[in-house]
């Protein structure tokens, strides 16, 4: 028996692989589920329901969805170049604290400019933080996976410092946290009397403005080009470090966006709980949507729904809500497996 | 107190040791994978749920040793998966390490809240009391260092000999070496390639476990959520920093135990003056530097992240 590679993919198979994947994870973590004690079909169906059977638990996911959104497109761009961008989560907390710095007045600006310059700090935070591994990497041949890997928490112990330190509340009697984003500053509800923001706005425009990108200009000719073979693409005379750099500052801002809706939209104040890993989602989403910009988004809403619907699960019978982690690692290493199967068959 | 004084003090050689034991089984771990030619970034999950599986199994009962072995145990078990993920499979070593890593600990810590809901303080076992020959504690200095240590310290420093022997002088290291620098090359030779690398990262992955289990049964007595806190990833860049070479993992082990070790005590000299954690910043980043060091010189593997292919060149 062996794998031999097939010519073309049919399309149906493209998506029946992350639905057959996500589907196995589930069916995977049935047994840790069962032996926590948990009738499983209730256990996922109740997972189902607090995920989006209902108008408030739907928006839950949405607003959930958005950090993932973000953080799966800055793996997907950054993958799709083989540049190994483990660094989401340090990117995105970075990017929050420059939103909670030019937000809550920190930096003094004018208050209309207040909410764009937000976004735009925090996703030229993310960005120029991923310029450290880029560089390195592309200067002195240093492997970017430790270095970003490493960077997350350099980055989150610089949060802390900051947090008991130039950046702390006042208020806060002594808590690391920040002082509240001015009302200026905050991005709008989506959905009043929810938790639903514009952040999931803003991840979608980013979505389909990196999906025009990848498919419409030069640089994202480049980019598949240098990502599908960069042998082939130096030969062609396309300048690969550029396009690297360029990736590389792309992946980070999208991260530093994915922080700036958390504290912007979600939060109002930055801690050190802002994500619960998000970073590292993002690489599961990205899998998942086999480095699609497009499919980011319905990956991103898949495994929100299960971390939304793990906690209301964990709410109602009890067993632990790290079950969704749990889910969510299953289901990228599932997906490993079933990117094997829409680009190989099995021959005897 | 000055630099001097602290370096003349036992209590810091002792915590060199103490801190570097975990990152010797790591980086040697790693180290064996990465000579057959499979990076594994597992091991943050694997270190993970090996300090969480040797401290519970001691906790529900079993000796010392035995929870060891059974964390070593469930270390070669996820060694195993990604050994079958990437060598016969292919997939990219990069992303199913990180898979690894995630389902490593979020089974660790689901397993643990699923055993104990609602405990506030994470409950305790009787760890590995040190432990020494009597003639090295006689020595000067040496003996109220060595006083300090536990056997799974011994073990680890014994380890690093052993290791190079075995990848120097036995046939089986030839074979491991051989897989990692020219697959074709160990084919030709009747060696089954994807044997020896699932069984290398099987070995490692075993080894990542019990320095996993060092912290949890021998530096505490515990588990807590996120307490290997990326020695994982410091083994990798460990493993860069020694170039492959077992005495050099040691050695960069130990200088990186003795600066944890020296800022530890800077801290209490400086106080308040600068923020702590500019001071807990300090391993991440000697880690980093570290790499750029050697980054140019390193003499990676050959075949270092290259599947092998039967029958293809």
């Amino acid at each position: 028996m062996r794998l031999e590679p097939r010519a073309s993919t049919a399309p149906w198979l493209n998506v029946a692989a992350p639905l057959g994947a996500a589907l196995l994870a589930l069916l995977i973590c049935a047994l840790p589920l069962a032996l926590a004690g948990a009738d499983v079909p209730e256990a996922y169906r109740l997972m189902l329901a607090g995920s989006v059977g209902t108008r408030f638990a739907l928006t839950e996911t949405l607003t959930r969805a958005a950090p993932l959104i973000l953080t799966g497109l800055a793996a997907a761009i950054a993958f799709r170049a083989r540049l190994w961008n483990i660094g989401a989560e340090g990117q995105l907390y970075l990017g929050a604290l420059a939103a909670v710095a030019v937000g809550t007045g920190f930096v003094p600006v004018p208050g209309f400019l207040l909410l764009p310059l937000v976004v735009v700090a925090g996703a030229l935070a993310g960005a120029l933080w991923m310029l450290g591994p880029a560089w390195l990497r592309l200067r002195f041949g240093v492997d970017e996976v430790v270095t970003t890997l490493l960077s997350n928490f350099i980055v989150l112990l610089f949060v802390g410092m900051m947090l008991e330190g130039p950046l702390q509340d006042p208020m806060s009697l002594g808590w690391p946290q920040s002082a509240p984003i001015l009302d200026e500053a905050s991005l709008p509800k989506l959905v009043e009397r929810t938790r639903l923001h514009f952040g999931l706005v803003l991840a979608l425009a980013a979505a389909i403005l990196t999906w025009l990108g990848i498919q419409r200009t030069r640089f994202g000719f480049e980019l598949r080009a240098v990502g599908a073979n960069p042998d082939a693409a130096r030969f062609a005379g396309i300048a690969e470090r550029r396009v690297m750099l360029k990736v590389a500052l792309f992946s980070g801002a999208m991260a530093g966006l994915a922080g700036v809706g958390e504290v912007a939209g979600l939060k109002g104040y930055l801690t050190q709980d802002l994500s619960p890993g998000y970073g590292y989602a993002g690489i599961v989403v990205a899998t998942l949507a086999q480095l699609g910009p497009v499919s980011v988004v319905a990956s991103a809403i898949f495994i929100a729904g299960v971390f939304v619907g793990a906690d209301s699960m964990s709410r109602a019978i009890g067993v632990s809500s790290y079950i969704a982690n749990l889910i969510v690692a299953t289901a990228l290493l599932t997906m490993l497996l079933a990117g094997l199967v829409t680009r190989y068959r099995i021959r005897r | 107190m000055d630099v001097l004084e602290i370096l003349l003090q036992a209590s810091f050689w002792a915590a060199t040791l103490r801190i570097a034991t975990p990152l010797i089984f790591g980086t040697l771990g790693e180290l064996i994978c990465e000579r057959a030619g499979v990076l594994n970034l597992g091991i943050e999950g694997i270190m993970t749920i090996g300090a969480m599986s040797g401290w519970l199994f001691v906790f529900l009962g079993v000796d010392l040793w035995t929870g060891i072995l059974l964390a070593a145990a469930i270390g070669a078990g996820f060694g195993l998966l990604h050994g079958l993920l990437t060598v016969p499979l292919g997939l990219s070593q990069h992303v199913t390490g990180i898979g690894i890593t995630l389902l490593a600990s979020s089974l660790a810590y689901f397993t643990y809240r699923v055993l104990l809901p609602d405990v506030a303080t994470p409950p305790r076992i009787e760890p590995f009391q040190p432990m020494a020959p009597d003639w090295l504690l006689a020595v000067p200095f040496l003996g109220p260092v060595a006083a300090q240590q536990t056997a799974l310290t011994w073990l680890a420093l014994g380890l690093v000999p052993l290791l190079s022997w075995v990848l120097y002088r036995t046939p089986l290291g030839l074979a491991l070496r051989t897989c990692g620098e020219n697959p074709v090359a160990a084919e030709a030779q009747g060696l089954d390639v994807y044997v020896i690398r699932i069984g290398a990262v099987m070995a490692g992955s075993a080894l990542m476990a019990v320095g996993g289990a060092f912290l949890t049964l021998s530096a505490f007595n515990a588990f807590f959520f996120e307490m290997v806190s990326g020695r994982g990833w410091i083994c990798i860049a460990l493993v860069v920093f020694a170039s492959w070479i077992p005495w050099k993992a040691l050695l960069g082990a130990l200088l990186f135990g003795a600066f944890d070790a020296f800022q530890v005590r800077l801290q209490q000299v400086v106080g308040g003056a600068v923020p702590y954690q500019l001071f807990l910043m300090l391993p991440y980043v000697m880690s980093i530097l570290a790499l750029l060091v050697m980054a140019r010189r390193a003499a990676y593997p050959q075949a270092l992240m290259r599947p092998y292919v039967k029958g293809q060149r």
